[in-house]
């Protein structure tokens, strides 16, 4: 389990604690957090599951895959923070991330 | 217009419904919500069934779109194993399979599609499947193992990535498919034989041409798929895949236009202003291409369930988007943007042989369609482009040395 906060583009901060396993885009979906479309339910197809990951955290939350860093290059508004929150895997190292999400998914 | 308090009836708790539930909720609405589904599970992904799921790699709870709590704590009344039988428009009732009726101020028609049988003796054999729910995902599974003898009827998308976990699972494949290619409704020929070698390599058998005249079985159990030819596949199970029909019967029934699926505009509301029609049932206006159809997609479920719930609570309808698909298949991932209507000209970009390029189908100068594999920018550049109907270079496009970024600049 992993205590993970949420912040929407307007700053509205939404903590949900997320099962080992899942992923940080499940932890939103199944948790009603908007912002997090998830189009294709964690196949890496879509690129709708775009946030920007805390600095302090880069480190623990992994490299992304060349498949998602192909995905990213062409999502809107990109930062060296982006990843895919779908390529995430949530384990007890993640408790306290924090990450933030984009304007829009499309 | 919108009346946050209006009472809401869906029926149909697949993906559509279950995101238009809620979509209503996050936008705000209060009145009551009813969300009615035949099946016993609360709404969940269908798309992982033929893949990750049908390899052990996903469970219950990951398919799940919400955990079951989700409904209650959000005053959404879930109706599992509970059907629509009639729709009585002029009192704005609809009547449910288990003698219950539900009254609406909107109802949301999201009852999706389903398997079309073959209409050949011994189709009413065990080991019959086909592959619309998790309770025929289970059946299938079942079916498949080491050494079991699995044929698929029917060379589309879902008879391939079947085919595809299958084969993952040790069971010896078959695919019969009556057109003389496979995706022969839905994909260029390139891609046809691209997906028949990759398939052939991993060791799925073919019979293409090939039309099935029925089904032999020993004690009620399937054993085989007679073909036209007087052979007789030999199978330990079969999955039917030969496309879908939508579920339109209750609206047609109660008047409400339907065109192959029930019609609606480009707020996914029907001929009648209270109901709205949502995901593969509805036959609804695609402006980028000047044409109105059906799709049986999850993008286009989730598109329809914000049209529908934004039209409900007031907000302004979501920007126009361009459908788009996908389907994994072994270490491969297709990505397909748009449809290729009117189009003049089919531009290869990469080499199949590669395992990785994209197919693009152009009107004149505009991207109409792409069918990427293995290539994101190829896919996420050419949805952008039919987004925008900005004209494009085709020497530049079909120039693997220019970049994506490079052909759009």
């Amino acid at each position: 389990m992993a205590k993970i906060t949420y912040i929407e583009h307007d700053g509205t901060e939404h903590v949900v604690d997320v099962k080992t396993g899942l992923t940080v885009m499940e932890g939103a979906v199944k948790n009603n957090v908007p912002g997090i479309d998830a189009d294709c339910g964690g196949a890496c197809a879509c690129a709708t599951c775009h946030v920007y990951v805390d600095d302090a955290w880069k480190d623990k939350t992994g490299e992304s895959s060349a498949m998602e860093e192909s995905m990213l290059d062409f999502a809107e508004n990109v930062e060296p923070n982006s990843r895919l929150s779908c390529q995430i895997k949530v384990s007890d190292d993640l408790d306290g991330l924090i990450v933030r999400l984009p304007e829009s998914q499309h | 217009m919108s009346d946050l308090g209006a009472n809401v009836v869906i029926l149909g708790a697949g993906h559509a419904g279950g995101t238009a539930a809620a979509l209503l909720r996050q936008y705000g609405h209060t009145g009551p919500i009813s969300l009615v589904g035949d099946e016993p599970l609360a709404p969940y992904q269908r798309p992982p069934l033929s893949k990750a799921w049908l390899k052990g790699e996903a469970d219950a709870d990951s398919l799940a779109l919400k955990p079951l709590v989700f409904y209650a704590e959000h005053q959404i009344d879930f109706r599992p194993n509970t059907r629509a039988v009639k729709l009585r428009r002029s009192d704005k009732v609809v009547e449910l399979s288990d003698g219950s009726t539900l009254a609406y101020d909107i109802l949301i028609l999201a009852t999706g599609a389903r398997a079309i049988k073959l209409p050949v003796p011994g189709a009413d054999l065990a080991g019959l499947l086909e592959l619309r729910t998790a309770a025929d995902a289970e059946a299938l599974k079942a079916a498949v193992g080491p050494g079991k003898r699995l044929a698929v009827v029917g060379g589309g998308y879902i008879g391939l990535e079947v085919a595809a976990s299958g084969r993952a699972l040790g069971a010896e494949v078959v695919v019969i498919e009556r057109e003389s290619r496979l995706l022969a409704r839905v994909a260029c020929e390139a891609l046809s034989s691209f997906f028949q070698g990759v398939h052939e390599s991993h060791g799925v058998h073919f019979e293409m041409g090939a039309s099935v005249t029925g089904f032999v079985g020993e004690n009620g159990h399937v054993t085989g798929v007679a073909l036209a030819d007087g052979r007789t596949i030999a199978c330990d199970a079969a999955v039917i895949g030969v496309g879908a029909t939508p579920n339109d019967e209750l609206a047609s029934e109660s008047g409400l236009e339907t065109a192959r699926g029930v019609v609606v505009d480009l707020e996914a509301r029907t001929s009648d202003p209270s109901i709205f029609a949502i995901g593969d049932v509805a036959h609804r206006p695609m402006p980028i291409y000047g044409r109105m159809f059906r799709m049986e997609s999850v993008p286009n479920a989730l598109e329809q369930a914000k049209q529908a719930a934004s039209a409900i609570t007031g907000r302004p309808a979501p920007a126009g988007e361009v459908p788009w698909q996908w389907s994994d298949q072994y270490d491969l991932k297709l990505q397909i943007a748009g449809y290729a209507f009117d189009t003049d000209e089919v531009l290869l970009r990469g080499d199949p042989a590669s395992g990785k390029f994209a197919v693009f189908h152009l009107k004149g100068d505009q991207i109409q369609s792409v069918e990427a594999i293995n290539s994101p920018p190829e896919f996420m550049m050419g949805k952008q482009l039919i987004g925008n109907r900005k004209p494009v270079s085709k020497a530049k496009l079909s120039d693997l040395s220019v970049s994506m970024k490079e052909v759009v600049a």
